[in-house]
C-alpha cells in the first residue's frame, strides 16, 4: 500500500488533470452550453494548479519503473501545463466570436495534456504508448472541431489517418524493441541495447522514430502539417504548433538519450537525415506558400529540424540546447498566433499573407510585434530565436556535427525571405484599394502577442540566463557527457 | 511441421504491410482505411503475444491489451471524425478529400 500512496503522490500532476477533466466534464454537461467561459477559467486554473504540482512535488520513479519524475518530465509538464493555458485564454474569446464556442474544448485541451505528462514522463514502452494516444486522441478531436466547416473536418481526417498510421508504425517499433530486449522498462532496454546490437532491435528503433517523427511534422513525415494548419480552427493550430510539440520532443529525447544512448551511431544517423529533410521542405515549401497558417506549417517544420539536431548531438549540452530551442519557439509561435487571432478585416480573419499590406497604418503596434518575432524567427541577434539557433548550432558543432549546423544556416537564410517578406508588405505597402480598415483587435489575444514580442525581445537578454540554467539541470543524467 | 516464433512474426510483418499499403493504394473509400488501421493495430498484437510468449514474460501481453482498448477508441474517435466529414461533403471518397492541396 505505501508503494501505491507514493506512486499516486508521484503522478499526481497528471491525476490532477485527468480527475480535474472528468470533474469538469459533469460540471458542463449539468450547466449547459451557458458555461463556457466558467469551464475556461477554471480548465486555466486547473493546468496552472498542475504545474506547481509538478514542480513543486517529489521526483523519483512509480508503477515499476513506467512513470518516471526527473527535472527533465518537470520542466518539460511546466512548459506543456503552461503552453495548453494560453491556448484555452486565446480560443475562448475567438470560438465565441466565431459561434462556435463549446465547454468541451478547453476539456479536450486539459485531457490531451494529461497525456502530454504522461509522454514527458514515460519510463516503458506501455506508458510512451498510452500517452501518445491520450493525447493524439483529444488532438483529432479538436482539429475537426468547427464541425460544420468542411476545411476543419478534412483536417481533422487528414490528421486521424496519418496519425494513427504512425502510431502503427511505433507500436511496431515497439513490438520489435521488445521482443529482442525483452523488456519494456527503458532502463533495462537500456542495459541491454549497450551489451546487445541486433538487427531487429536496429530496426525497431526505426521504426519507432519515425512514429515519433510524425508526431513533431518532421519531414519526410510532414504531409499532414500544412493541412491541418490551414484547416483546423487557429487557436487549435495555436495548441498543435506548441505543447504537443514540445512533449513529443522530450519524449524523443527520453527514449533515444535514455533507453538507445548505447545506439547512439545508429540513430544519429536517421535523425541527421530527417533534420537536412526538415531544414529542405521548411524553407523552400515556405516560399510558395500564400496563406498565412501554412506558412507557418512550413516554418515550424524546419524549427522542429533544428531541435531534432540538438538530440542528434547526443550530448547533455545538445538536450539542454533542444530545451532552450524549444523554450524560445514556443514563446514566439504564441506571438505569431495571437497575432492571427487578433487580425481580422470585416468580422473576417486575415488569412492571406497579402492582407498583411500596409498593416502599419491601421495597427502600429501589432506591426511592431509581428516585425520582431519575425525578426526572432530569423534568427536575428539579440532576438529569442537566435539564441535558440546559438544553442542548437553549438551543441551540434561541438560534437562534430558541424556540417549539418552550417546547412541549418542556409536553411534559415533561405527562409529569410519569407520572413522579410511579411515585413516589407507591412511596412512598405500600401494597403490595396476598396479594402476596409481592420477590426479591433480582442483584448486577450492583442495582449498575449505584445508579450510574446516583448519577450522576444528585449527581455529574452534577461531571461536566457534562468532558461539556460534550468534547461541545463533537466537535461542531467541524459546525453554523454 | 512446428510452429516457431519465426512464423508467428512473419504472418504478422505480413499483416502490418497489407495494412500500410491499404492505406496509400486505395483511393475509394475512408473506411477502408479505418479497416487497415485495424489490420496494422491487429498485425502488432499478434507480435506482442508471439514475444511475450516466447519470452516468457507477461508484459507484451499487457501491452496486448491496451492496445486492443485504445484500437477501440480510436476507431470511435475516427468513426465520429467521419461523420462530421461525410455531413460537410456529401461522400467519403478518398479522393474527395482534397479542398486544400498539400
Amino acid at each position: 500500500m505505501p508503494d501505491l500512496i507514493s506512486a499516486l503522490h508521484l503522478s499526481a500532476p497528471e491525476a490532477t488533470l485527468a480527475v480535474g477533466g472528468l470533474v469538469l466534464l459533469m460540471l458542463g454537461a449539468f450547466m449547459g452550453e451557458k458555461s463556457v467561459r466558467f469551464i475556461s477559467a477554471l480548465s486555466v486554473g486547473l493546468l496552472v494548479a498542475a504545474t506547481a504540482v509538478a514542480v513543486t512535488g517529489p521526483l523519483g520513479q512509480a508503477f515499476n519503473g513506467a512513470y518516471v519524475a526527473d527535472p527533465l518530465a518537470v520542466y518539460g509538464k511546466a512548459l506543456i501545463f503552461l503552453s495548453s493555458a494560453v491556448a484555452i485564454v486565446l480560443g475562448d474569446g475567438w470560438m465565441r466570436r466565431a459561434r462556435i464556442a463549446k465547454f468541451e474544448y478547453p476539456i479536450l485541451i486539459v485531457l490531451a495534456s494529461a497525456g502530454m505528462g504522461m509522454m514527458a514522463s514515460s519510463g516503458d514502452l506501455i506508458s510512451l504508448y498510452v500517452g501518445i494516444e491520450l493525447h493524439s486522441l483529444a488532438l483529432y478531436v479538436l482539429a475537426a472541431f468547427h464541425r460544420d466547416d468542411l476545411k476543419a473536418s478534412e483536417a481533422g481526417l487528414k490528421y486521424f489517418v496519418l496519425g494513427a498510421l504512425s502510431s502503427g508504425l511505433l507500436l511496431y517499433g515497439a513490438s520489435l524493441i521488445y521482443g529482442f530486449t525483452g523488456s519494456m522498462r527503458f532502463d533495462e532496454i537500456a542495459a541491454y541495447a549497450a551489451a546487445n546490437q541486433s538487427t531487429g532491435l536496429i530496426f525497431g528503433l526505426v521504426f519507432l522514430i519515425c512514429g515519433l517523427a510524425f508526431k513533431v511534422s518532421a519531414a519526410p513525415f510532414h504531409m499532414w502539417t500544412p493541412d491541418v494548419y490551414e484547416g483546423a480552427p487557429t487557436p487549435v493550430v495555436a495548441l498543435f504548433a506548441t505543447a504537443p510539440k514540445v512533449a513529443a520532443m522530450v519524449l524523443i529525447a527520453r527514449t533515444l538519450e535514455g533507453a538507445f544512448a548505447g545506439s547512439h551511431d545508429q540513430w544519429a544517423q536517421v535523425l541527421i537525415l530527417i533534420s537536412l529533410i526538415s531544414f529542405a521542405v521548411g524553407a523552400f515549401g515556405g516560399l510558395v506558400q500564400k496563406d498565412l497558417q501554412r506558412l507557418l506549417a512550413y516554418s515550424s517544420i524546419a524549427n522542429i529540424g533544428y531541435a531534432l539536431l540538438g538530440i542528434a548531438a547526443g550530448t547533455t549540452a545538445g538536450v539542454q540546447a533542444m530545451l532552450v530551442f524549444m523554450t524560445l519557439y514556443v514563446l514566439d509561435q504564441f506571438g505569431f498566433f495571437a497575432i492571427l487571432l487578433s487580425l481580422s478585416r470585416g468580422g473576417k480573419p486575415i488569412r492571406k499573407i497579402a492582407d498583411l499590406a500596409g498593416l502599419r497604418k491601421d495597427k502600429p503596434v501589432t506591426a511592431i510585434a509581428l516585425t520582431v518575432l519575425s525578426l526572432s524567427v530569423l534568427g536575428m541577434p539579440p532576438l529569442a530565436g537566435f539564441w535558440a539557433k546559438f544553442y542548437v548550432f553549438g551543441a551540434a558543432a561541438d560534437a562534430g556535427y558541424w556540417m549539418v549546423g552550417a546547412a541549418g544556416l542556409v536553411a534559415s537564410v533561405v527562409a529569410g525571405f519569407y520572413y522579410l517578406r511579411i515585413i516589407k508588405l507591412m511596412w512598405f505597402d500600401p494597403t490595396p484599394e476598396g479594402v476596409g480598415p481592420t477590426d479591433a483587435s480582442p483584448v486577450e489575444a492583442r495582449t498575449i502577442a505584445w508579450a510574446s514580442a516583448a519577450f522576444s525581445f528585449p527581455l529574452v537578454i534577461v531571461a536566457i540566463g534562468w532558461i539556460d540554467h534550468f534547461a541545463g539541470v533537466a537535461a542531467t543524467g541524459f546525453g554523454a557527457g | 511441421m512446428e510452429i516457431t516464433l519465426q512464423h508467428y512474426l512473419a504472418v504478422a510483418a505480413i499483416l502490418f504491410t497489407i495494412g500500410v499499403f491499404g492505406i496509400f493504394v486505395n483511393r475509394k473509400n475512408v473506411i477502408i482505411i479505418l479497416m487497415s488501421i485495424e489490420l496494422i493495430l491487429l498485425a502488432v498484437n499478434i507480435n506482442f503475444v508471439a514475444f511475450s510468449a516466447y519470452l516468457n514474460d507477461v508484459q507484451g501481453q499487457i501491452m496486448a491489451m491496451f492496445v486492443l482498448t485504445v484500437a477501440a477508441a480510436e476507431a470511435a474517435v475516427g468513426l465520429a471524425i467521419l461523420v462530421t466529414f461525410f455531413r460537410n461533403r456529401g461522400d467519403i471518397a478518398v479522393d474527395d478529400a482534397s479542398v486544400m492541396k498539400g
